[in-house]
């Protein structure tokens, strides 16, 4: 295992607690397993694992100190039993089943609206209570977990083929980075590193998964405000990039392509021609839709100012991706603590303050730009190669950190010495993400929620898990 | 701006692909399951309710591509509705979560007779590699009746097209 490991007693974990609060360091993830309790954290840059034994099952909470852990031990206490000790919400959370109490909001002239699980549109399922006075949201409470199907618990004592399949459906949408980060925690375990034809294939797997993500939602932004010409060419390019995915990798959203110890297989013949003629044409359609977007005035009119997320929230939140990149947190897994092959590529990590629908748009804007010169770097400087190296079989712990494109995933496995997982767990983004939403409509008007919303486009799956 | 981006497009002749023809195999579970009274009252239009039961979000992208100008859906007379009471179809992913389940019911009782209900992907057929999950219930039928499946993971546009345009061949035969 690369990143410091340790086993800690209470009060030093109690200690970190006290210092997430402080802003000193991030949270990466919390979970479990029976009897005990991880801990992964960012310091300086740094990764760094936290072990604690829990006697009688019991943990001192994080989220007494921490809000950003308190839906993770809530998770902690459904899937292990794990009871976090003076946690300040002990409702349950991924499991179902009793009746659920809301938070109360109290005041003259408020309403709620429940909406969901089941949405109007073509979304995956989850239940948001809005409390409002006329149009102005005061509280929103989003309950989840509707599309909870027990991958920890599937993954555990799995082979590792079958565990790295699991992976790569834990968010359909972020397949190819949460198979990498999945496959790195292996790697990382088993103490080998994959071929350098194999890391760039991966970065260029990568890289298209974004752009077609970055696309998919940049016009969705805009449809959710009325805009349908954006959604209509950005949703063709979208497909162009899907397409250009299955010429290379057989799977237009990649699925499976990436696995432990490398690629399952070698880059399609065609597949870079096809790369490059979409790259062409991204680089011809894609600055006139840029412009569209930024000379719309009706369209700016919905989208400048609306579901803000202050600076604050997204570093205490450790917000991943463009919501914390619009919200002023410098932070992108492919730079710090970085893997390969990005070392060796040339790109821009943009980041603004304004916090706004606006700034997670353009975040994502400047990003499809960065993207596509990675892909011509990539392109013209694949290395040749096998793309497979053999796993030797070996025990151990294993972590990773990679970008997907809405933000930093963290992976963890522990592999057993008969080749299985022992346990794994994958943090997607969204986990520290999802409760800056609420923050974020807080004081905005009903009808601006699915703007908001779409803005983060925040996995259901990747946190249900 | 805009009007400028219209006029090239007008010009830049049609994105919209030919259809693909109808599933042979979608056909043949279909013929077994429509009956004339349901094709007389339908003709050819169809209103599909989506509804993810717990599914990756791998089916819901490619659902989602059916509406872009490419594959672009409506041409065939089929549309999504928002609303399961405005629905004559349930297209339904996921390998069904328990804490799904309910809610899944509830969208299928509220959907108006005749309706047919479309399972989604490998999971929406038998969990696909989530079956045996404790915290899944399993495939589509395990839950409510199901008329076709289109299985894949995901399906891509053209399998769920041809699967979806068998379903309006022969609903409106």
């Amino acid at each position: 295992m690369n990143w410091p490991s340790v086993p800690v007693d209470a009060r030093a974990w109690s200690a970190m607690a006290d210092r997430l609060q402080s802003g000193e360091v991030s949270l990466l993830g919390l979970w479990g397993e029976p009897g005990l309790a991880h801990m992964a954290i960012l310091e300086a840059g740094r990764p760094s694992l936290l072990h604690l034994r829990c006697s009688d099952n019991r943990f001192p909470s994080v989220g007494r100190v921490h809000p950003p852990a308190i839906r993770l031990e809530r998770a902690m206490r459904d899937l292990y039993g794990l009871e976090a000790e003076g946690a300040p919400d002990t409702r349950p959370w991924l499991r179902h089943g009793a009746p659920y109490a809301f938070l109360p909001a109290e005041g003259e002239g408020l309403h709620q609206i429940p909406v969901g699980p089941v949405h109007a549109g073509i979304i995956e399922p989850g239940h948001f209570r809005f409390t409002a006075n006329g149009e102005t949201v005061v509280r929103l409470e989003q309950r989840l977990g509707y599309v909870h199907k027990g991958i920890a618990s599937l993954m555990a004592g799995a082979p590792l083929e079958r565990a790295a399949t699991l992976a790569a459906r834990v968010s359909g949408d972020s397949t190819v980075a949460h198979a990498l980060a999945f496959a790195r925690a292996v790697e990382d375990a088993l103490g080998i590193e994959v071929p350098p034809r194999a890391a760039w294939l991966r970065a260029l797997a990568g890289e298209l998964e974004r752009l077609a993500n970055h696309f998919g939602d940049i016009g969705a932004v805009c449809n959710d405000a009325a805009f349908s010409i954006m959604h209509a060419s950005c949703g063709w390019l979208r497909e162009q990039v899907l397409r250009a995915a299955n010429e290379c990798f057989g799977h237009r959203l990649m699925m499976d392509s990436v696995m432990p110890g490398g690629m399952r297989r070698d880059l399609a013949a065609g597949g870079a021609k096809q790369v490059a003629a979409l790259v062409a044409l991204a680089r011809e359609r894609f600055p006139e839709l840029e412009q569209l977007y930024d000379n719309t005035a009706s369209l700016k009119d919905r989208t400048v100012s609306t579901g803000i997320v202050s600076p604050g929230l997204a570093r205490l939140f450790a917000a991943g991706g463009f919501v914390g990149r619009a919200s002023g947190r410098d932070f992108d897994a492919r730079r710090n603590p970085g893997y390969a092959p990005y070392g060796d590529l040339e790109f821009d990590v943009p980041v603004v303050q304004a916090g706004d629908v606006n700034a997670r748009v353009w975040i994502r804007i400047r990003e499809v730009e960065e993207s596509l010169g990675l892909i011509e770097q990539i392109l013209a400087r694949l290395p040749t190669g096998p793309v497979q190296v053999a796993l030797r079989p070996a025990s151990g712990e294993g972590a990773a950190l990679v970008e997907g494109f809405r933000g930093d995933i963290f992976g963890w496995v522990r592999v057993a010495a008969d080749g299985r997982v022992e346990r794994a767990w994958l943090r997607d983004p969204s986990w520290f993400q999802w409760p800056l939403l609420e923050a974020a409509i807080e004081g905005n008007i009903v009808a601006d929620f699915p703007l908001c919303n779409k803005s983060f486009n925040c996995s259901y799956a990747g946190h249900d898990l | 701006m805009t009007s400028r981006i219209l006029l090239r497009n007008l010009f830049r002749g049609r994105l919209t692909e030919r259809a693909p023809a109808a599933d042979p195999g979608a056909l043949a579970e279909l013929a077994a399951r429509v009956d004339a009274a349901s094709r007389a009252r339908l003709g050819r239009s169809l209103a599909i309710r989506e509804v993810d039961a717990g599914s990756c979000n791998g089916c819901e992208l490619e659902i989602h591509a059916l509406q872009n100008i490419v594959y672009d859906l409506e041409r065939f007379g089929l549309r999504f509705v928002a609303s399961p009471r405005h629905a004559d179809v349930l297209l339904v992913t996921g390998p069904v979560t328990a804490n799904m389940r309910e809610a899944l019911e509830r969208t299928w009782r509220a959907t108006p007779d005749p309706k047919w209900v479309v399972a989604v992907g490998d999971c929406g057929r038998d969990g696909g590699c989530f079956a045996g999950s404790p915290a899944c219930v399993g495939g589509v039928s395990q839950v409510v009746p199901v008329d076709l499946h289109i299985p894949g993971c995901p399906p891509t546009p053209v399998a769920l097209l041809k699967g979806l345009i068998a379903l309006i061949e022969t609903v409106a035969k």
